[in-house]
């Protein structure tokens, strides 16, 4: 039997085994093992053996959300529509590096505003860890929290560690209507800097 | 981005070096005078250049993280300061071996203790001319793909190991 991972809107919905699966075209689809690509970049299908999470790819709809940054605050990626967005999935918090990603993203906010880019920080910690972390490195940039359901949102960009229970190091270039322009995926134990985001940044900027 | 990023600006003239410039290693690090691992990487530097000697070129450039380092900014204006007077060097060392001892009041004592014009130190940095200079190397650190300080080119290539000295020196021989 086929795990299909099955793309709905853009959404990447959990795994779903089953023998046949209705798309949002109302088209019946059948058992497979082999991978084929439906609906263009919208929805794919991956073998049985593995449960491949992909990160989405340019040209994709980036999808909407809504976490929660401080105890009482919540904070809608719909909410930042009209600009562009640049969306840092990381591990954990408090990661041993005086200079870590989010520092450094957050060091460099004059040169993202430059794009009146908005950056935003997404990890599995809870909104007490955010507010702790963020105080100790005075960062600039919202964190928010993908605690529960936890990783819902990675997931829904395809780049949960399942086995870990924590995101990939992910960045995501979405543009002033929503769409994702860029996304690359770091090996987690690499801080992948901010030239791929501002090379990006500039990119779309010039249309 | 599956490479590892490289130096958008070669290393130059406009540098400060140490060794040889047609030495066939040539590490850059972009550092942060307030950083406790640019502190730490300090001797590991020396070390190398002790080991290696003329087939090393070891380059610094500013990387002051400000708002996890409030002194970091004045220290590398400090530095550049110190450079317009050919006194590069001895500032970058005085900073580092007495990081912990950092802060804005005792600079004047050090520029002081290296023999730096006093009026003119006090001059160059409050007349901004060597701002110009660490917003250069901050913009080249960002377009290099500067991720933390320290952040190491070899030959141009950003290094992604540990910074001890044996993973350093592992690399460099490489």
């Amino acid at each position: 039997m086929c795990k299909l991972v099955v793309g709905v809107e853009g959404r990447l919905d959990a795994d779903i085994e089953t023998s046949a699966v209705k798309c949002s075209h109302e088209r019946q689809i059948k058992n497979s093992d082999c991978d084929r690509t439906v609906l263009g970049n919208r929805m794919t299908l991956h073998n049985s053996k593995e449960n491949l999470m992909t990160a989405l790819k340019p040209g994709i709809q980036a999808p909407d959300f809504s976490l929660s940054t401080t105890p009482d605050q919540k904070v809608s990626l719909s909410d930042f529509r009209g600009k562009p967005v640049v969306l840092v999935f990381y591990p954990a918090d408090w990661s041993p590096v005086c200079s870590d990603q989010l520092a450094l993203y957050s060091e460099l906010k004059p040169e993202f505003s430059e794009f009146d880019a908005q950056i935003i920080g997404i990890s599995v910690d809870g909104v007490w860890c955010h507010l702790a972390f963020s105080r100790d490195r005075k960062l600039q940039i919202p964190l928010l929290a993908d605690f529960e359901p936890k990783g819902a949102v990675a997931r829904q960009y395809g780049v949960y560690r399942e086995k870990d229970g924590e995101s990939e190091r992910a960045l995501f270039v979405i543009d002033a209507g929503g769409i994702i322009r860029w996304s690359y995926v770091s090996p987690v134990g690499i801080n992948p800097g901010a030239d791929g985001i501002l090379k990006a940044l500039e990119a779309m900027s010039k249309g | 981005m599956d490479e590892s990023p490289k130096l958008t600006q070669p290393v130059s003239a406009r540098d400060h070096a140490e060794g040889p410039a047609d030495a066939p290693l040539t590490l850059v690090e972009y550092g942060d005078y307030q950083c406790p691992y640019c502190g730490a990487a300090y001797p590991v530097v020396k070390r190398l250049q002790k080991t290696l000697g003329k087939k090393l070129r070891f380059v610094f450039r500013n990387f002051p993280v400000t708002q996890a380092h409030p002194y970091a900014l004045i220290a590398a204006e400090t530095a550049e300061a110190a450079a317009l007077q050919g006194k590069f060097w001895e500032m970058h060392d005085l900073l580092f071996e007495q990081q912990a001892s950092l802060k804005p009041d005792v600079i004047p004592q050090w520029a002081k203790k290296i023999g730096l014009d006093l009026d003119k130190f006090g001059k160059d940095i409050k007349q901004g001319v060597v701002q110009k200079r660490i917003k250069e190397d901050r913009q080249s650190g960002i377009r290099s793909g500067v991720n933390g300080t320290p952040t190491f080119y070899i030959n141009g290539t950003r290094y992604d190991g540990p910074s001890d000295y044996d993973s350093l020196l592992a690399a460099l021989k490489s």
